[in-house]
């Protein structure tokens, strides 16, 4: 393990390499830029490659087939090339295809505020392409869980052959804090399954019991078929609805099989709070700040922070705490809200965000919720 | 009802299980296709390429979907980004032959720009575009190649905008192959492909090809045998012909041939420091 002082952008970059990213393709945008500027300088040196697609749709398209070839594959941008990915994020969902996305959240909608933050993108991240699908996503804090949540999108993607959003913001990215990187074997770092021989790769969608299929790599001689159409377990093309429902509900409940692998969440103060305030990403920051505030003035307020955002554990969540109370605060017009509104039916659950190009300062923090304490 | 034994010298190149094709009667990409087996094949018996590291990939398409109709690894993904799915795919694993397969609507309507900026890069990977004037898929609607005046589902008062030469666009970047062949000589189809196999670089064939059920339908042309000698009658093969030659064009004449024959560095071969232009 070492010790370094880095920003957020980089210690994702650092913790792709860490997971073992071997390709990068990227097209230049603010606020995410410096990950391939970074990975640009680092990536060779590990024997890897990173280039500057055409566009953001250029750059998904790439790190899906070199993802196919055998390499673990990873693009960064924030709103606007987030939005150009759709299609193709549902073509690793339908292909089955590890890949990391990042996207550093910035105002929108449209180019709206490049530098400043945001947190507008969380349903985004969880429904913006068609059809049906679960993305794990997951959004970090700090510069270490930057860090940290990077090496669990790659392990979340290669151990459930999926796509994974990473969402950072503004904030976080530009953010200079102490990170301790792990040496190889300090950290676990987990690799696809790949067919165990020339019959089994003969079906690459045909699930083992974890519901996740063996990946075959392409150049192998296995015939793979790489298919964006509804497939059956071979990849032949299978309008059909017995094929169809398969296909579609096994795409997601291989995510909810393994839910206790992917849900992290972080909860303080919790045990005895009468109001839980509901927080994720750079906002939980100052609610937390405030949260302490509050318990100095002795209020019984608890937190609970979602490293992951989805999918949620909706049984962790209603169970971390009594609180009659929920106050879910957060960096855009009220989002997470709709579903601990949900989760929390039959207690009083209140959306208090706070839209704003900053950081919210925890000031804001409490007036936002004071109104509902 | 699927054939279950080889009985044409192409079927190994085949997914048997899947043949017949979806293609139209009357249609060229059978022919197209079957020229770059042929090409394919005489490649793989000379040892020159491994079938293993053969890799196609298409687009959306009638074009596209050769791809899942060849016994190889194959791709088929969404509409436009077979060429940056091909270069992830080659720069992960240089061994890897990429033939990236699809219409002009594909290639050089929805994917134009990662056309343009591959054959900038001289990414190595081999783009073969079939050129049918029409999208075909869909119903007939107006494509980037379509001639001026063709009434199409969307262009009811006659198309009027001017026709794409892709020939002369890639002709401009720094592609190491670039040429143009027909359905009517397939021949030519076979040697350019096979030419293209054995190089590095961005390789760039346009196939003109025949779409009597949707295009003919749209300029009168709906027998097969009426179009194909139409096209016939309309390709000049030049085998010395100049960029500014490389007309397509359904009255002045649909010029075919090889345009550009190099073998500039390759973008691997750059990333590799084999070959440094920097």
């Amino acid at each position: 393990m070492r010790k370094t002082f880095t920003s957020g952008n980089m210690a994702v970059a650092e913790g792709a390499l860490t997971a073992g990213l071997k390709f990068y393709a990227g097209y230049p945008i603010t606020p995410s830029s410096e990950i391939m500027e970074y990975l640009a300088e680092k990536l060779p040196q590990h024997g890897g490659v990173v280039i500057q697609m055409e566009d953001e749709i250029g750059s998904i398209n790439a790190i899906i087939g070199a993802s196919w070839a055998g390499f673990k594959a990873m693009t960064a941008t924030s709103g606007p090339g987030f939005s150009l990915m759709a299609e193709a994020m549902g073509l690793a969902v339908i292909t089955e295809t590890p890949i990391v996305v990042v996207n550093v959240m910035r105002a929108g909608p449209s180019t709206g505020v490049p530098t400043k933050t945001s947190q507008s993108d969380v349903l985004q991240a969880r429904w913006f392409a068609h059809g049906d699908y679960l993305i794990p996503c997951y959004a970090p804090w700090s510069v270490q869980e930057a860090y940290d949540l990077t090496i669990k999108a790659f392990n979340t993607a290669e151990l459930l052959r999926t796509p994974v959003i990473l969402l950072s913001d503004a904030v976080i990215a530009h953010l200079w804090e102490p990170l301790m990187i792990y040496e190889p074997g300090e950290v676990e770092v987990i690799s696809r399954k790949i067919p165990i021989d020339k019959q089994r790769a003969k079906f690459p969608y045909k699930p083992d019991s974890d519901l996740v299929p063996p990946m075959p790599i392409l150049g192998h001689g296995y015939k793979t078929i790489i298919e964006s159409l509804t497939h059956n377990e071979r990849g032949f093309y299978a309008p059909m609805n017995t094929e169809y429902k398969a296909l579609v509900k096994r795409l997601i409940l291989k995510i909810l099989k393994r839910i206790d692998y992917i849900y992290e969440q972080e909860t303080r103060y919790c045990d005895d709070a009468e109001v839980l305030l509901v927080s994720y990403g750079s906002t939980a920051r100052s609610v937390y700040l405030a949260t302490v505030d509050y318990r100095r003035k002795g209020l019984k307020i608890g937190f609970l922070r979602l490293k992951t955002l989805w999918p949620l554990n909706e049984e962790k969540i209603l169970n971390c705490s009594r609180a009659r109370k929920i106050i879910v605060i957060e960096n855009n017009t009220g989002k997470i809200y709709f579903d601990m509104d949900r989760i929390f039916k039959d207690r009083d659950v209140y959306s208090s965000p706070v839209l704003s190009l900053e950081l919210p300062t925890p000031r804001e923090v409490s007036e936002a919720i004071e109104p509902w304490l | 009802m699927a054939v279950t034994q080889y009985i044409h010298p192409l079927d190994k190149h085949l997914r048997l299980e899947r043949i017949p094709t979806l293609y139209c009667p009357g249609c060229g990409l059978g022919i197209g296709l079957a020229s770059m087996l042929r090409a394919l094949d005489s490649r793989i018996k000379e040892g020159s390429i491994d079938p293993d590291k053969v890799f196609w990939v298409g687009g959306i398409g009638c074009s596209a979907r050769m791809v899942f109709y060849v016994n190889y690894d194959s791709a088929h993904v969404i509409h436009g980004r077979a060429i940056p799915f091909a270069i992830g795919a080659v720069l992960a694993n240089p061994e890897l032959k990429a033939i990236v397969v699809g219409g002009d609507g594909d290639i050089a309507g929805i994917g134009g720009n990662h056309l343009l900026h591959a054959a900038r890069r001289n990414v190595d990977l081999i783009v073969v575009m079939f050129t049918n004037f029409v999208y075909a898929m869909t119903g007939g609607q107006v494509a980037p190649t379509t001639p001026r005046g063709v009434k199409t589902t969307t262009t009811p008062r006659g198309n009027p905008e001017y026709p794409m030469n892709a020939v002369k666009l890639v002709t401009s970047l720094n592609a190491n192959y670039v040429a143009r062949a027909s359905i009517t000589t397939p021949h030519y189809i076979e040697q350019y492909f096979y030419k293209a196999l054995g190089k590095k670089g961005f390789r760039f064939i346009e196939v003109v090809s025949a779409c009597p059920e949707v295009y003919g339908r749209h300029i009168g042309l709906r027998n097969p045998v009426e179009m194909y000698n139409e096209l016939k009658k309309r390709v000049k093969h030049k085998p010395k012909a100049s960029i500014e030659e490389a007309e397509i064009d359904w009255d002045k004449g649909i010029v075919t041939g090889e345009f550009v024959d190099r073998d500039n560095p390759s973008y691997i071969e750059i990333l590799r420091g084999e070959q440094s232009e920097i």
